[in-house]
């Protein structure tokens, strides 16, 4: 398995601030790995010093197989940037921003304009692609800041919270895109601060706090490792409530926390096996359920066990 | 091989020069920023001081109109810092960096946008000193050199501007500094006034001031008269400035992006 990116110990401190304090991050060529943290963890400290804006104090690291210091021309004609803030010329229109990347990625004439039309088509800016990007709105520069760094076809791609500020619409089109780019062989950096697209859009996530990696696997493997899982029944009949919660706090030798509204109850587990355990007994009981399931805990969760803090408002799951 | 890195580099800055003479079409009053304050220079000197402080108004204008032309490029090449810095922080910047473009493109376009920009402010200045009765007393060839010349010495002095605009934090505390360099050096020269009345420290500097060298320079080249003298004081100035500040703003520019 090849890798696309590598960073092995990557330092940046600014005075007393560790924004990066030892990062090891690997990302396999084709895969999408989502950086997941609270403000100020050093996403996109890391994201900087991965597209060569910024020298690491420490460390080394690697993007398809160029050194992001020593050789950071080679790594430029690998990746594609669409930093935190948009960095679109608001003098200039929709057109006139991605003619101008086109043309500095040696480009024709003809060339660039043919690209930047279909940037802008595929982004849904055509209409507003000849007034100055000043008049666009968030969630426009956005996508004009994506569509740009998409100019160049790049093998690598950084999304530095691509979707913050976009609507449902926008955010299932950059998903789309960035679905579509991934299975055209690209490889995909993002940090988000949505643990939904981490789950929808990452092979692998990466939780950052205090500059620090601190979990990383995929979505299922981090709900896992936080344990917490719960077992959750709603029996057909209302009346089997009280038997089905004895037969859970049974099982699990906790009392099941019971919604009388819903007739839901729920109960946490450490065992899996459980679950089959209480399939025999209700069975035994001649009691039906409507629903009844192992849930793993959402990657809320998750953030909040491993961070101590609660994903931005806002995130989804 | 590095003729063609050569070329790309080119490409690339031209590329850049394009968009930022598209930003003077965008925003005109950028330019009106530094063309407009010569301007009211050029009309109230004129019409308030021009009968005291010459026999004729006419005579005023002649003197002044070179001058004006020196004031003019002065506030023009200041705007290559702003531009910059401005860039800079908007993350425009950020952009171009992360691109496998040569690192000096953006400068090279920043300063080859502001060539267009000067050759439209001396345009502008003429065109408005000519309907004031201002005339060429020489010739078109004389005319042409005079204009390179401004546009040489505006060339040589925004390396001192973007130097400027990579120290400071903001686009306007880069204005703002500008401001205040070149106010003393415009009115601390014969561009309003002859020397011969200034104090005597005042005077030994405005004697050989760039601002004064080149105006009389242009007097020279424009209404006749000496030319020789104050053109090789004038460019002395200039390769002194780009001496001193071309080092200067290319490592002040290299630490900053
Ligand atoms: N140029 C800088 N000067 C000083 N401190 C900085 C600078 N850039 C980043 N920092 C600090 O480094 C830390 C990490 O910042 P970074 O921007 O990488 O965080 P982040 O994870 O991207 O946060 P967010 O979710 O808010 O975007 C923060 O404490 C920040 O204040
Ligand atoms: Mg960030």
């Amino acid at each position: 398995m090849s890798l696309a990116i590598r960073a092995e110990g990557l330092v940046k401190h600014y005075g007393e601030t560790k924004a990066l304090d030892g990062v090891d991050l690997e990302v396999p060529v084709g895969k999408v790995v989502g950086v997941l943290g609270p403000n100020g963890a050093g996403k996109t400290t890391a994201v900087r010093v991965l597209a060569t804006l910024l020298r690491p104090d420490a460390g080394h690291a690697t993007v398809g197989g160029h050194d992001v210091v020593k050789d950071p021309v080679r790594v430029r004609s690998l990746i594609g940037l669409t930093g935190q803030y948009a960095s679109v010329d608001e003098d200039l229109s929709g057109t006139e921003n991605l003619v101008l990347i086109a043309r500095l990625l040696d480009h024709s004439r003809a060339g660039a304009r043919a690209r930047a039309a279909e940037l802008l088509e595929q982004f849904e800016l055509t209409e507003a692609a000849g007034r100055p990007a000043r008049t666009y709105s968030g969630g426009m520069r956005r996508r004009l800041d994506l569509a740009a760094s998409l100019v160049g076809n790049p093998a690598v791609l950084y999304l530095d919270e691509p979707t913050t500020g976009l609507d449902p619409h926008a955010r299932n089109e950059v998903w789309r895109v960035v679905r579509k780019l991934v299975a055209d062989g690209a490889t995909v950096l993002l940090t988000t601060q949505y643990l939904e697209e981490a789950d929808q859009l990452a092979d692998t996530i990466t939780v950052f706090d205090h500059g620090r990696v601190v979990a990383e696997g995929r979505a299922d493997e981090l709900k896992r490792r936080v344990g917490g899982q719960t077992l959750q029944v709603r029996p057909t009949s209302l009346a089997d409530l009280d038997a089905v919660q004895r037969i859970l706090g049974d099982l699990t030798g906790m009392r099941p926390t019971r919604d009388d509204d819903t007739g839901l109850l729920t109960a946490a587990v450490s065992d899996p096996v459980l679950l089959s355990t209480l399939v025999r007994k209700l069975d035994e009981a001649g009691i039906t359920a409507d629903e009844l399931a192992l849930r793993l805990p959402s990657l809320d969760e998750v953030f909040l066990a491993l961070t101590g803090r609660k994903a931005e408002e806002g995130s989804l799951v | 091989m590095s003729a063609v890195a050569l070329d790309k580099g080119l490409q690339h800055g031209l590329s850049l020069a394009w968009r930022g003479i598209l930003k003077i079409r965008k925003n005109p009053e950028q330019l009106a920023d530094v063309t407009i304050a010569p301007i009211v220079f050029l009309v109230m000197f004129t019409y308030l001081f021009g009968g005291a402080l010459a026999s004729s108004t006419d005579d005023y204008l002649q003197m002044l109109v070179p001058g004006i032309m020196v004031m003019n490029i002065l506030q023009a090449s200041m705007t290559a810092g702003v531009q910059l810095n401005t860039d800079v922080s908007k993350g425009v910047f950020d952009r171009f960096r992360s691109m496998p473009i040569a690192r000096s493109a953006p400068l090279v376009g920043a300063v080859l946008a502001d060539v267009v920009r000067y050759l439209m402010c001396v345009v502008v200045l003429l065109v408005v000193a000519t309907i004031m009765g201002y005339r060429v007393q020489t010739g078109p060839v004389e005319l042409v050199i005079a204009i390179a010349l401004v546009l040489a010495f505006g060339l040589c002095f925004c390396w001192a501007s973007v130097f400027v605009g990579m120290l400071l934090k903001t686009p306007g505390a880069v204005q703002g500094m500008m401001f205040v360099l070149i106010m003393p050096l415009t009115f601390g020269s014969n561009v309003f006034v002859g020397t011969s009345t200034m104090p005597g420290w005042l005077r030994a500097w405005a004697d050989i001031s760039p601002v004064s060298l080149l105006a009389d320079a242009l007097r020279g080249l424009l209404n006749g008269g000496p030319v020789a003298g104050p053109l090789a004081g004038s460019v002395v100035w200039m390769v002194a400035a780009v001496a001193v500040f071309f080092p200067l703003a290319t490592l002040a520019y290299r630490k900053r992006v």
